[in-house]
């Protein structure tokens, strides 16, 4: 069934969006990300214009990360202390990442920046996640404990001052580390355009050693926030949020999501890190294979209404 | 009232007296739709050109050997094309090319090629065939259109033919009699929202001899222009409801999945 999208201007077959929602929505329930880095190439596959992509896929992010934070919120696996924290460092993150974003457009280039920072991140993050995945797994299987959190390894993190108990996780932790981390989220959500899941979710199990109970959970609520306050950005800022899309993507999202969700309670935690971390390394491959093979097509083009390139 | 109805006659008289040149046909043309609009269900769609050469007592009277040429011009937009190359390794976009103000969609048919139909200095100047459309380009500090086969114009060219927005048909004209002819305009469904020039020039012995203009809109119409207008003209409200509606719809799902 095709149908007229208002603001992209082109018409997309339902069903096929709606199955491209719901696969997307059942890994970012499955692993608590918000999935942008795998919606945002898929849309512009379709054929729709990449601005349009970015701003629509925010607000389908929104929705199916907050249909997840419910579902993990009744599981009681979310620790709101911790997300309230880390929205704090977000929100200054990405102040910081907008204007550096302007200053970077202003320089050229910024599309080869954020080539290469989604190439050295999706790459370094998701390598790194697999191999620690591949490495708790064959623990296990030789029948060592597996212990994410080391009683005895307290590492400098822990000696920073101004602690707090963080009841739900359980970790009596210092909140410098934990505003560090969401505005380092923040700063690198607003540069590429993503939620920034992807990255949250290891930082906080292998940095902050946040237990895997909550640690999806929560960083689903910080995903949820961003993404509210980015389709608001994109809708004020440049007009190209396209609702219809968004309903059909949210719609396809959310219910894979459940399915997700559910799916991601019953795997092992590190079979889910090993996944996870084999996906986002799958997604960085690609993205260095597209810089480093030479394309079919040299030359492209681009509509620039009335303003310089 | 007297007034308007002067006016009326003066405007008829200006319209008659230009339509008649020296040479004596006159262009009767029509499209089958002014006005295309998009629905939910839109997916492209294909308009009929139409029309007669009319003669008068002027006119030589063995003439038939007509030739005619539309060109279809949709509205206009900056564009830029870039090319790649290898920089340490990688591909990334080094050259580019403005192109200013070029039709977002262009069409020429006729009813022969062009070079059987007029000279290549009549077609230069009278811009028939993708070639020899004029498509100004910023060139260093200079704006002007450039050789066709220079390599940003020709991939400009081939990029929007590729994407069945430019393109150009010299079968494409029929005359049903020598005098009445039809052509069909085929719009692809990714065509840009606007108003389309179609311009109709009338050729014989390779010279022009007359040309007719008409137009047609394409526009949104509904709950698509509505939709359109409301982002444009209420960003905050449009952000508003986009983000409520992500919210109803995720907790909505997780109402109806629940199991507890």
């Amino acid at each position: 069934m095709q149908l007229y999208l208002p603001i992209a201007d082109i018409p997309v077959n339902v069903f096929l969006v709606l199955a491209m929602g719901a696969a997307v929505g059942f890994v970012s329930g499955m692993f608590g990300i918000g999935g942008g880095f795998l919606m945002t190439p898929l849309l512009i596959f379709v054929g729709i214009a990449p601005a349009v992509a970015v701003a629509s896929v925010a607000s389908h992010i929104a929705a199916s990360s907050f249909s997840g934070a419910i579902s993990y919120w009744r599981r009681r696996a979310i620790d709101p202390t911790l997300a309230l924290i880390l929205l704090s460092g977000g929100t200054i993150g990405t102040a910081l990442g907008v204007w550096t974003f302007t200053y970077l457009r202003s320089l050229g280039q910024l599309d080869l920046m954020i080539g290469l920072s989604y190439v050295v991140l999706l790459t370094s993050v998701g390598g790194a996640m697999a191999y620690e995945g591949l490495r708790a797994m064959l623990r296990t299987r030789r029948g060592g404990a597996v212990t994410l959190r080391r009683p005895g390894s307290h590492g400098w993190i822990h000696g920073l001052p101004l602690k707090m108990r963080f009841k739900r996780s359980k970790i009596y932790l210092s909140i410098i580390p934990v505003i560090f981390v969401g505005l380092v989220i923040g700063f690198i959500g607003a540069i590429m355009g993503i939620g920034g899941g992807f990255i949250l979710v290891p930082l906080m199990i292998y940095l902050l050693r946040v237990p895997t109970s909550t640690v999806i959970g929560t960083s689903m609520v910080l995903t949820l926030v961003t993404m509210i306050f980015a389709t608001m950005l994109h809708a004020v800022t440049n007009h190209l949020v396209d609702a219809v899309l968004a309903l059909i993507l949210m719609v396809g999202g959310v219910t894979g999501a459940q399915f997700g969700a559910r799916a991601g309670q019953k795997i092992r935690g590190e079979h889910l890190r090993l996944l996870l971390g084999l996906l986002v390394l799958a997604v960085g491959i690609r993205f260095a294979v597209e810089l480093v093979i030479r394309p079919t097509d040299l030359f492209t083009i681009r509509e620039t209404g009335g303003g310089a390139p | 009232m007297t007034a308007r109805a002067l006016l009326v006659l003066a405007s008829l008289l200006v319209a008659i007296f230009a339509a008649s040149p020296a040479r004596a046909e006159r262009l009767i043309v029509s499209v089958s739709n002014h006005r295309v609009t998009v629905t939910p269900n839109y997916s492209g769609e294909e308009l009929v050109l139409f029309g007669s050469v009319e003669r008068d007592a002027d006119t030589p009277l063995g003439r038939t050997n007509y030739d005619l040429v539309v060109t279809v011009i949709g509205p206009r937009a900056d564009m830029v094309t870039r090319r790649k190359e290898r920089r340490v390794g990688i591909w990334i976009n080094s050259d580019y090319r403005q192109f200013l103000q070029v039709p977002t969609y262009l069409a020429l048919f006729s009813n022969r090629p062009f070079d059987q139909i007029a000279s290549p200095e009549v077609q230069r100047r009278q811009q028939l065939g993708l070639n020899n459309v004029l498509l100004m380009q910023r060139v260093g500090p200079d704006y002007a259109d450039v050789v066709p086969d220079d390599v940003f114009r020709s991939a400009f060219v081939r990029l929007r033919s590729e994407r069945g927005l430019y393109r150009q048909e010299t079968s494409a004209v029929t005359f049903l009699t020598p005098t009445l002819f039809r052509s069909t305009i085929p719009l692809p469904a990714e065509v840009p929202i606007g108003t389309y020039n179609v311009e109709i020039k009338l050729f014989t012995d390779g010279a022009l001899v007359t040309k007719a203009d008409t137009a047609f809109e394409i526009v949104k119409v509904g709950f698509e222009q509505f939709v359109a207008n409301t982002a444009r003209q209420n960003g905050l409200a449009y952000g508003f409801v986009t983000a409520a509606m992500a919210l109803m719809t995720g907790w909505m799902a997780s109402i109806v999945f629940r199991r507890d």
